[in-house]
């Protein structure tokens, strides 16, 4: 069902451009930085999260997972313009099943989102957090799942989009909201109940829970257990890759 | 054998029906033009066939497969450059061409050569590592055009192949094109809206408003007309018309100090003109028919550009920029 072929090669074509074009590597890191530094250098200031943890080593595993949700969604949403005018309908009229395809976007989103995350994750010696190989290992391997999560959730989205223009409606309703509602800036099981109840439906809630397990061992900073946030991530990756096939079919 | 089989075909987009009750056949070996002006239902009928879109109603068919049910066959058999470049610009000519290759799931053994035949053939092997970016318009349409032939399809679409190309580039690309059915053994099928571009159609097909108004080859759609259109410039055109109509027996009109009249062949009435009324005649032109009169007998109206839904609109504004910003 999955044509290794066609998944190879759109995964290929993702890291080429991706290495070509270094400047678009460079002005995507620019966000999580600015947040990672303006804000969380900001906030610390009057915000002490506790066990000795300062408020910018807080949020890092919260930025990543910032790093990985923006860049996920635009990788899969880009779906919407390269119908119009890109490469995807060329894909689309290729002898491929519809599931290759998808697979295939949602490893190339994955393969962009991880560079990016694992770039940010280097900060970490100048936050004074102290990570062994092992655990870099393990908060990549983290930023895999959940990237390939995310992508899938984008190829989604993609499909319920025919026009370019609902670019902003995807950003403020859907992304923003994922993102406040996903521990990254503060933790979720202080919030309201409907709000937390939102949080727990949030994917993302999960990644950025597993990445704290990995990144801020024994600090008390995550809310559930890893092997929770593991088959969440799972579970939901699997949900979201086969419903984007189903719905990547023809329209109507 | 038809190659192509289309049957009652239509497709609603809510209260807009772009294509309406559509029938045709394309023979093996054709080229067959898609006639027609902008929002006519050229790209949507394309898109049907090529299994992008499910038609509302009717049957269409490629090598006997159903585009409907048997999509991955009718894939196999198809290849298609779409009206906007669906080339990948951040890669070079060859790695578009190796892209394509994969997802054909071409033979390993065959790919390279394959690819440099096809980059031969249009001469773009010595640009073939250069980014598709750097292209001129001309260069990325003959680069789909290959990308589209390379696994071998029986049917080739081309939708608005020459469309924001110059004269020259035009020119060239379809003395290119009209030669594809004998070389690279393949049936075409394209759409235009430059009417004076059909005539290298074996048939042709004008649709307007969703529908077929009339099919047949450029001649035999021509002689619809009746012929040639003579055009006569006289010191006495009254004269001229008195005697030109009892002389063929036909009317003869008059429009701007020209007389003019319509004849089957119209360089074969000049001697009989030059007999009769030869000393007052001051010029005479024949004017051959082309297929924009044929779609102006038939529809009463030029080939508008008009009348686009503001999404096309849109569209438009984005294919117009791309053309002169990136050559999209
Ligand atoms: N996806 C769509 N949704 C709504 N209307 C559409 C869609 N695609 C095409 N149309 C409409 O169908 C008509 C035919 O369009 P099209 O097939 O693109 O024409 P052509 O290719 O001949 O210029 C137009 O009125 C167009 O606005
Ligand atoms: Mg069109």
């Amino acid at each position: 069902m999955i044509e290794v072929n066609a998944v190879y090669v759109l995964v290929v074509r993702e890291f080429k451009k991706l290495v070509r074009e270094k400047s678009r590597l460079v002005s995507a890191l620019a966000r999580p930085v600015l947040w990672l530094f303006l804000v969380g250098g900001g906030m610390s200031r009057f915000v002490t999260p506790g066990m000795g943890i300062n408020y910018m080593q807080f949020i890092f595993p919260g930025i990543i997972g910032m790093t990985i949700l923006f860049s996920s969604i635009f990788s899969s949403i880009s779906i919407i313009w390269d119908k119009e005018f890109g490469l995807m309908k060329e894909i689309l009229v290729a002898p491929v099943s519809r599931f290759s395809i998808v697979v295939g976007k949602a490893l190339s989103g994955t393969v962009v989102s991880v560079i990016q995350a694992a770039v940010i994750l280097m900060f970490f010696p100048f936050l004074g957090i102290k990570l062994n190989f092992p655990a870099v290992l393990n908060t990549i391997l983290i930023a895999v799942l959940l990237s390939f999560c995310i992508s899938s959730l984008g190829i989604i989205i993609s499909t319920f989009y025919e026009s370019f223009e609902s670019f902003s409606v995807i950003m403020n309703f859907i992304v923003m909201p994922m993102f406040f509602l996903s521990g990254a800036m503060y933790p979720v099981n202080r919030l309201p109940a409907i709000l937390k109840i939102l949080s727990k439906l949030n994917p993302l809630t999960y990644g950025i829970d597993a990445l704290k397990h990995s990144i801020l061992p024994n600090s008390g900073m995550a809310d559930f257990s890893i092997i929770t946030d593991l088959a969440v991530l799972v579970i939901a990756s699997v949900v979201f890759v086969l419903a984007a096939g189903l719905l990547f079919e023809r329209k109507k | 054998m038809a190659v192509i089989s289309v049957r009652n075909l239509s497709r609603k987009f809510g209260d807009i029906t772009a294509v309406d009750n559509v029938s045709f056949d394309v023979e093996e070996g054709a080229i067959f033009g898609f006639l027609g002006p902008n929002g006519a239902g050229k790209t949507t009928t394309i898109n049907i066939l090529c299994t992008l879109l499910l038609p509302t109603s009717g049957k269409a068919s490629i090598s006997g497969y159903d585009c409907a049910s048997q999509p991955s066959d009718v894939r196999k058999s198809i290849g298609v450059v779409f009206q906007d470049s669906t080339l990948d610009k951040d890669l070079t000519a060859y790695e578009n061409l190796l892209l394509h290759a994969y997802l054909y799931k071409l033979k390993r053994a065959v790919m390279k050569e394959r690819i440099h035949d096809a980059l031969h053939f249009v001469g773009l092997y010595d640009r073939r590592n250069d980014l598709v970016r750097k292209f001129s318009g001309g260069m990325k349409r003959r680069l789909e055009v290959v990308r589209g032939l390379l696994h071998r399809p029986r049917v080739l679409f081309l939708d608005e192949p020459t469309l924001g190309l110059d004269p020259q580039t035009r020119a060239n690309l379809w003395e290119f094109i009209v030669k594809l059915p004998r070389t690279q053994n393949v049936t075409i099928f394209m759409t235009t809206h430059y009417m004076e571009e059909a005539e290298v159609c074996n048939r042709i097909a004008i649709i307007d408003n969703g529908k077929i108004i009339v099919a047949g080859s450029p001649d035999e759609l021509k002689k619809t007309l009746g012929g040639d259109v003579v055009y006569i410039r006289t010191s006495d055109n009254r004269r001229a018309r008195r005697e030109i109509e009892r002389l063929f027996n036909l009317d003869v009109s008059e429009r701007d100090g020209e007389i003019y009249f319509t004849f089957a062949r119209g360089d074969a009435c000049i001697p009989g003109i030059i007999k009769t009324i030869g000393e007052t005649v001051q010029s005479i032109r024949v004017q051959r028919p082309t297929l924009n009169d044929v779609f102006l007998k038939i529809t009463g109206k030029e080939i508008r550009e008009d009348a686009l839904s503001s999404g096309d609109a849109v569209k438009e504004a984005v294919r117009a920029y791309r053309r002169r910003f990136d050559r999209g």
